[in-house]
């Protein structure tokens, strides 16, 4: 009778979030609420001890009414085949955005997540050093520069091993005067200048070779 | 290990992929079929409509637009098929079915002693209410789905949502009263 006393719009509004919290699908924010309301509230804190009860033997229940047999799948992939034929559709911009994140590891997306800062600092560098030049000269120029052109040099593909850490592929790098000239692709290979000349197919071969015994790498090919 | 997601396993479907069908069917058949099989009490049926309802997730596949996700909507389409399926059905063969699920339970030597266990009246309970009540409980407590999903997945206000619930509830209690289990509650 005390329990049915201190009944408030407040304790009913947080007893009926209980099933959401037990089951773990409510908003932080309404799971922080109901969290305080359960320290300061024993009876809510026994009705709480109810909820978890039925939500045990609710999954119990469910969990003892067996499955499909493959009959099931036999006969959702005969009506499939009796569909009419589909013409694969292009996916859309955002389905292929979402395909491409999807297929790249953790890794490798922060690998790309450190290639973009990297794109990013260059290109802001090369910004401020047009504006410098234009400001020395005090006229208008075109914005080359005499650098090495993107496709001057020698080239080999690398997948970098999954368990290489980004300290490991700098580090890999730079030890080895190599830079990254394009990537990743979505199979998440990079394309890496060797050398800025072109050099002998057979120096390359020993590079390659040298390059493929470090752990950092996982794969490892040369590349026109 | 990383795995495609749904969403993205529905936008192969859409394009016509069969593997990626066979993949979402794989992930997610046995608790479609839970929840069907919740709704309609009949094995036979709710394996028939589960290749029913796969069938519909590869048939509208391009119209999914990741609004919610992609369990929530094949429960959608689940909770469609059956109340369809259930209104197809007489209702005597209801009657008979619920009858004996109930008489099953009640028959069985094991549940008599069963029911001094608060855990087995409880699941008993849970199999005696309404079909409303019976799928509230299921989306919240087993499918693990948000006020905001279980009201996408029924077509009720969200406000309504709570109180179906509150009350599904309130009815297992009194449920287990007349089994001889007082909750204390409501």
């Amino acid at each position: 009778m005390n329990a049915m006393k201190q009944e408030t719009p407040e304790r009913q509004e947080i007893e009926e979030l209980l099933p959401w919290h037990a089951a773990g699908t409510l908003s932080r924010r309404d799971a922080q609420r109901v969290e305080e309301a359960l320290a300061r509230d024993p009876e809510l804190a026994r009705r709480y001890a109810l909820v978890r009860d039925e939500l045990g033997e609710t999954i119990h229940l469910n969990e003892t009414l067996g499955a499909p047999s493959a009959r099931a799948l036999e006969k959702l992939f005969a009506k499939i085949d009796a569909e009419p034929a589909r013409r694969q559709a292009p996916l859309n911009l955002g389905s292929r955005i979402s395909e491409f994140f999807a297929s790249l590891t953790p890794r490798t997306l922060a690998l790309a997540g450190g290639a973009a800062v990297l794109a990013i600092l260059v290109q802001a560098g090369f910004i401020a050093g047009v504006m410098l030049n234009e400001t020395k000269t005090g006229g208008y120029q075109t914005a080359s520069a005499p650098t090495t052109a993107a496709d001057a040099g020698t080239f080999a593909l690398i997948r970098f091993a999954p368990q290489a850490s980004a300290d490991d592929v700098t580090r890999f790098l730079e030890s080895n005067k190599l830079s990254i000239a394009s990537g990743p692709t979505a199979g998440g290979l990079y394309k890496v200048r060797v050398a800025v000349t072109g050099i002998p197919k057979a120096e390359l071969a020993r590079i390659v070779k040298k390059l493929q015994e470090d752990k950092v790498v996982g794969f490892i090919a040369t590349t026109d | 290990m990383q795995t495609t997601s749904d969403e993205v396993l529905i936008s192969r479907i859409a394009g016509g992929d069969r593997l990626a069908m066979q993949v979402l069917y794989a992930r997610h058949h046995v608790r479609v079929y839970r929840f069907v099989l919740r709704l309609v009490r009949n094995e036979a049926t709710a394996e028939d409509l589960i290749s029913e309802v796969f069938l519909d997730i590869w048939r509208q596949a391009g119209k999914f637009e990741g609004r919610s996700a992609a369990s929530t909507w094949m429960l959608s389409i689940a909770r469609f098929k059956a109340l369809s399926a259930l209104r197809r059905r007489p209702e005597e063969e209801l009657d008979e079915e619920t009858a004996e699920q109930i008489e099953d339970h009640a028959d069985d030597p094991e549940t008599a002693l069963a029911k001094k266990d608060k855990g087995s009246a409880l699941r008993q309970c849970l199999a005696k209410l309404s079909a409303d009540h019976r799928e509230i409980i299921d989306l919240v407590y087993y499918h693990e789905k948000s006020v905001e999903e279980v009201a996408e997945i029924v077509g009720i206000p969200e406000a309504t949502v709570k109180t179906r619930m509150f009350y599904a509830r309130k009815k297992l209690s009194e449920f287990l009263k007349e089994q001889g289990i007082d909750r204390g509650w409501p």
